[in-house]
């Protein structure tokens, strides 16, 4: 009953979201704030994760290709088929929920416990479109994030497979090339898209309706952390079984 | 003017507001006083609109606020001021950017008239200098200075606040009083102050509520509350040691 309370009062807060719009001008200036929060400072962290987990992934493709029957091209194919689909997308995202998600969720949240929110309010804003609507356009910036992700893995992948020693560039890049199926990008950017909504409003959600003071904003930020890993998790099996199968 | 009329508001089946009526005039610094748990800052959330009540009606003016659309209800909103007890200060916004808030979200006011008119403001509150300071960067009692600004920025008809001198040293509350008097009075508002704090009682209290466990139990003035003899405002105001000693110096006729 709590959890069918929660959903419903987080469909009720979309709603509140995308009515009474804030000032054109001044939400244009909250967007290139959330934009820069949101998306800008989470480059280096993607950066530094997406080089060296597809470099993982080419090692351990490699160290596994015991069969000499196995072509090494196998290795770069691997490497792309693993970053487009899932790595970049799902594997970035949940890393984002902890990121941009617990910084949403602790930001909105000691707003609340600080009165701030309630001084909109009493301003009369709509404080759900002033604070949540910016994140989600900001976040429309994401599958950016995810391209840069995507390239710098099958990059990673490509020194790692190539400059250890496991397979020639030529390989690497054939396999790349191989069987590739321009659908799978879309696929992946479709989930992308549907994830930076998932990231915008769910800490977002927990961060607003927090009660209690600064050790509450702390359980909310955890509490969001899980309920945004749980959601995209669950919503990635829905959309490939609906886009792949 | 605000008018409340029979006004009861509750939690979860538990009663906090019992049936208030009242009125608090305009140009006048009003007060609700009471003991912690006595329901001031549900009556102060009722009043702003935070709260709907269950039963009872606010009047502002010739407008009952229950019965407005939600277009009228938020313009209404927009004549009011607010000081909250934390300041309530946007962490990210300078102190300018604080005060001239207001103005960019609710009027069309070009950004040199809304830079003339944050001066203005801040040179009122005696704020200059401390313009482009966060609110971390600056004391409480300008914390409290800049919400002040940032609540009558608008001229609001209304201005609210919720215990405006709690956390600051007696010197600075008094100030802080002084400040909310002669704004009250300079832009002839409707000033409410949630507080319990005696000294403001004295310094500035020219309508006094006092409230006990949801009950309006008395209603007067600064020189009303000293001489009455109901016992829990007497009991409240003589809770603290110098009163009670000056209340027995005046006893014994010293």
């Amino acid at each position: 009953m709590y959890y069918l309370h929660q959903i419903g009062a987080y469909f009720l807060m979309i709603q509140q979201v995308f009515s009474r719009m804030t000032k054109r001008k001044v939400l244009w200036k909250l967007i290139i704030k959330e934009v820069d929060d949101l998306i800008t400072n989470s480059l280096g962290i993607v950066a530094f994760i997406s080089f060296f987990i597809g470099a993982v992934v080419a090692i351990q493709t490699a160290l596994n290709l015991t069969d000499p029957l196995i072509p090494k091209e196998l290795i770069g194919f691997a490497s792309r088929q693993s970053v487009i689909l899932e790595f970049a997308p799902t594997f970035i995202s949940v890393i984002m929920a902890g990121k941009v998600g617990s910084f949403i969720t602790s930001s909105i949240g000691t707003m609340r416990v600080t009165e701030q929110i309630d001084a909109l309010e009493v301003m009369g804003i709509n404080a759900l479109n002033y604070l949540v609507f910016p994140k989600i356009i900001a976040l429309f910036m994401y599958p950016f994030v995810i391209a840069i992700a995507m390239f710098l893995g099958i990059f990673g992948a490509y020194v790692a497979a190539v400059y250890g020693g496991f397979v020639s560039s030529n390989e690497f890049m054939t396999g790349l090339r191989e069987e590739f199926i321009p659908f799978h990008l879309v696929y992946s950017f479709i989930k992308t898209f549907i994830f930076s909504f998932l990231l915008a409003t769910i800490p977002s959600f927990h961060g607003f309706y927090m009660k209690g003071g600064a050790l509450e904003v702390g359980k909310a930020s955890t509490t969001s952390f899980v309920w945004t890993t749980v959601v995209i998790i669950v919503v990635n099996y829905l959309v490939t079984q609906i886009l792949l199968s | 003017m605000i008018e409340v009329k029979n006004l009861h508001k509750g939690f979860g089946g538990t009663e906090i507001l019992k049936g208030i009526s009242t009125s608090f005039d305009q140009g006048k610094t009003n007060l609700i006083i009471g003991t912690s748990g006595s329901g001031k800052t549900v009556f102060l959330k009722c009043l702003l609109g935070l709260y709907s009540p269950e039963e009872g009606s606010i009047c502002y003016g010739n407008q009952e606020y229950e019965t407005l659309s939600e277009d009228e209800k938020r313009d209404l909103r927009q004549q009011m001021g607010m000081v909250f007890q934390g300041s309530a200060l946007f962490d990210s916004m300078t102190v300018t950017e604080n005060v001239r808030f207001p103005l960019e979200m609710f009027t069309k006011q070009s950004n040199s008239e809304m830079d003339d008119r944050v001066n203005e403001i801040l040179k009122r509150v005696n704020l200059e200098g401390a313009d482009d300071k966060l609110p971390s960067q600056i004391s409480g009692g300008m914390q409290k200075r800049v919400a002040i600004a940032r609540a009558i920025v608008t001229n609001p008809k209304y201005l609210f606040c919720d215990e405006p001198n709690s956390g600051l040293d007696p010197k600075t509350a008094i100030v802080i009083d002084n400040l909310i008097k002669e704004l009250t009075e300079e832009f002839n508002i409707t000033t409410v102050i949630n507080t319990h704090d005696m000294n403001s009682v004295m310094e500035i209290g020219e309508k006094i509520v006092f409230l006990k466990n949801g009950h309006l139990e008395w209603e007067g003035d600064k020189s009303q509350i000293f001489i009455t003899d109901n016992e829990a405002v007497t009991d409240f105001v003589y809770s603290s040691n110098l009163f009670k000693k000056v209340r027995e110096a005046q006893l014994k006729g010293l």
